[in-house]
């Protein structure tokens, strides 16, 4: 990795540069009724609207490569023929820029899932390659976990990752892309005391997390509490409602309907990302419903998360953004949740 | 307009269909003639033989009957009976068919004489405990909101003509309201019941910042228990969520056995 540094002020040139695509960056959504501001990604046009000392968005990013709605294919039919057509729907380059360390492990993440499988997700895969990925840091939150998933910082995932100390921006760069895009800006090396700014920039974030998962044989805990009776009390509380999968940084789990228009001349087939806590998550061809419990569809939640995934792939599928319990009407947690499956007796 | 229609070389069917009102605004169908992108599209699908916002003629045969308001009087029974009699599918378009809808609001009231007069004075008008259809005649099909979305009924009348499966979201409005990113109405500090309502409208409400009113009446799985601790939490009154959940009727079991348990602790 090279390390770059560059003066604050700088900052607006490289956006300037970048402006050439689109930008999807930290926004100012507007304010709650304590008149605390609440941030969500969009695209960004003016500088002057990217709000990168956001403390976490309401919604992740995924909308922009995971959208809520996308039509996976559509057909047209005529003279007794039909003719199918697919869009992968990525027409332009990408620019992320301003994610947190947590958002950019959730893209390695799903890169994992959807791309490294044996059948990659086309719509997925057009959508990341053509991407610019500036990572910003963060200051931690009462509700961030991340440290305890170990995605607190990203070491891999992006272009340029900028760290704020001060006056000064210190630049991870992990592509050519990055490299040539800081060289038409005024940067230069680091020396040996902005190395050590740096290095206290991190110690300093370490210790302000507040909120802790214990992850230690969580995937064995989970199993040897399957039938606790906490579930059963998290299940009272959730209203189903799918909220907690929505804003998820890497809930990928979809529905698909199929439509026709009126007039019978087209169709399409419909991906809906879906949530497990909705009541028709596991309904089946017959009209079996495997989970037709609460409790047991928020558990299935926490398994494929903190159990399925790491059996798969040897790290959880959360990543501690906190942005589920942030949204959750009930206040169901993450730490919380673990933490009460853990001291089950 | 288009006869013999085809869908991948099988012959479809183009059914007759009427629409009726009972005591409503009429909204839900000038939501569909408001359509006016797709209105022709819409009645190339269907042959409409009755329709009284758009049309003159009132025909009397049909298949599909698509009846719109609640049931006030007397004389409103007779003519759903009729009107079951001679359709094969009924479907009950609109909260107030569906649940009584606002007209319902009255039947909060004891004393209904009492209503009558307040609001109709000596003028002699026949009105009684409002109803829904299903309270009369078995109704096939419900198709909810105030108003309907017109989109939705594109959606199921085309699945009604193909013989599809007809889906109504089994989850609630939060579930679509995420989706199009709005700040949730909580935390503006409004008191709203997309938690607990069926989802289909595209959260029509919470998206232009007014809470959700319960129009489409509760989803499959409505956690009512935890919508109380919800509000309570935020000082919302329970008079103010009561009002809400009774808006439009959908919510009328939940409604009755809280007031249940309100009367049985005098």
């Amino acid at each position: 990795m090279l390390f770059k540094v560059f003066p604050v002020v700088e900052l607006i040139r490289l956006f300037q540069i970048l402006a050439a695509n689109r930008i999807v960056g930290p926004v100012k959504k507007g304010e709650d009724q304590h008149g605390r501001s609440l941030y969500d990604f969009g695209v960004v046009h003016d500088f002057s609207d990217l709000r990168l000392d956001y403390t976490q968005t309401i919604h992740s990013a995924k909308n922009y490569f995971l959208p809520y709605r996308e039509d996976l294919c559509s057909f047209t039919v005529q003279d007794g023929d039909w003719h199918k057509e697919v869009d992968y729907g990525a027409y332009a380059p990408l620019v992320l820029f301003g994610l947190h360390s947590c958002d950019i492990n959730a893209l390695n993440k799903l890169d994992k899932v959807l791309l490294g499988g044996r059948y990659p997700n086309p719509f997925y895969g057009e959508k990341r390659a053509n991407m610019f990925i500036v990572g910003h840091s963060c200051n931690p939150q009462p509700y961030c976990f991340c440290k305890s998933m170990g995605t607190d910082s990203a070491l891999r995932g992006f272009d340029l990752f900028l760290t704020r100390m001060d006056d000064l921006y210190f630049a991870e760069i992990l592509s050519s892309r990055a490299f040539h895009l800081l060289e038409q800006i005024d940067c230069r090396e680091p020396d040996s005391s902005e190395h050590r700014r740096y290095l206290d920039e991190m110690e300093a974030k370490e210790s302000q997390f507040v909120a802790h998962v214990d992850t230690s044989d969580l995937t064995k805990i989970l199993d040897l509490e399957f039938q606790a009776p906490v579930w059963k009390e998290w299940g009272e509380k959730c209203l189903s409602c799918g909220t907690c999968a929505q804003v998820c940084p890497t809930c990928y789990c979809y529905g698909v309907e199929e439509h026709v228009d009126m007039v019978f001349t087209h169709a399409r087939k419909e991906k809906q990302l879906y949530s497990c806590n909705l009541l028709d998550f596991a309904v089946v061809a017959g009209g079996h419903n495997f989970r037709p419990e609460s409790h047991t569809r928020l558990k299935y939640r926490y398994y494929h998360k903190h159990r399925g995934f790491v059996e798969a792939f040897e790290e959880s599928l959360c990543v501690g953004c906190g942005r589920c319990g942030q949204s959750c009407l009930a206040h169901i947690t993450v730490p919380e949740v673990i933490a009460s499956v853990r001291a089950s007796k | 307009m288009t006869t013999n229609k085809t869908f991948l070389g099988v012959p479809v069917a183009r059914p007759k269909v009427g629409f009726f009102e009972l005591s409503s605004c009429e909204g839900c169908q000038l939501q569909l003639l408001n359509n006016e992108a797709t209105l022709l599209d819409f009645l190339s699908l269907v042959e409409i033989v009755r329709f009284r916002e758009g049309m003159k003629e009132a025909g009397d045969e049909y298949e599909i009957a698509f009846i719109e308001g609640s049931i006030t009087r007397a004389d409103e029974e007779e003519r759903l009976k009729n009107i079951r009699a001679k359709a094969k599918l009924v479907v009950a378009l609109g909260s107030c068919a569906c649940f009584g809808g606002v007209n319902q609001l009255k039947n909060r009231f004891n004393d209904l004489e009492w209503v009558k007069k307040e609001v109709y004075s000596s003028f002699p008008i026949d009105t009684q405990e409002v109803k829904p259809l299903s309270a009369v005649i078995k109704v096939d099909l419900e198709i909810y909101g105030c108003p309907i979305k017109k989109e939705e009924v594109e959606r199921i009348v085309t699945a009604l003509v193909l013989g599809e499966e007809i889906h109504h979201p089994q989850y609630p409005v939060c579930m679509e309201c995420k989706a199009r990113e709005n700040i949730c109405l909580f935390d503006l500090g409004e008191p709203c019941l997309g938690p607990v309502t069926r989802a289909g409208c595209d959260a029509w409400c919470p998206s232009n910042r007014l809470g959700c009113w319960g129009c489409r009446g509760p989803a499959p799985e409505a956690n009512l228990a935890r919508l109380q601790i919800i509000m309570a939490e935020r000082g919302i009154s329970p008079e103010r969520m009561m009002d809400r959940l009774e808006c439009f009727g959908g919510f009328a079991d939940f409604v009755a056995e809280v007031k249940g348990k309100k009367e049985d602790g005098r």
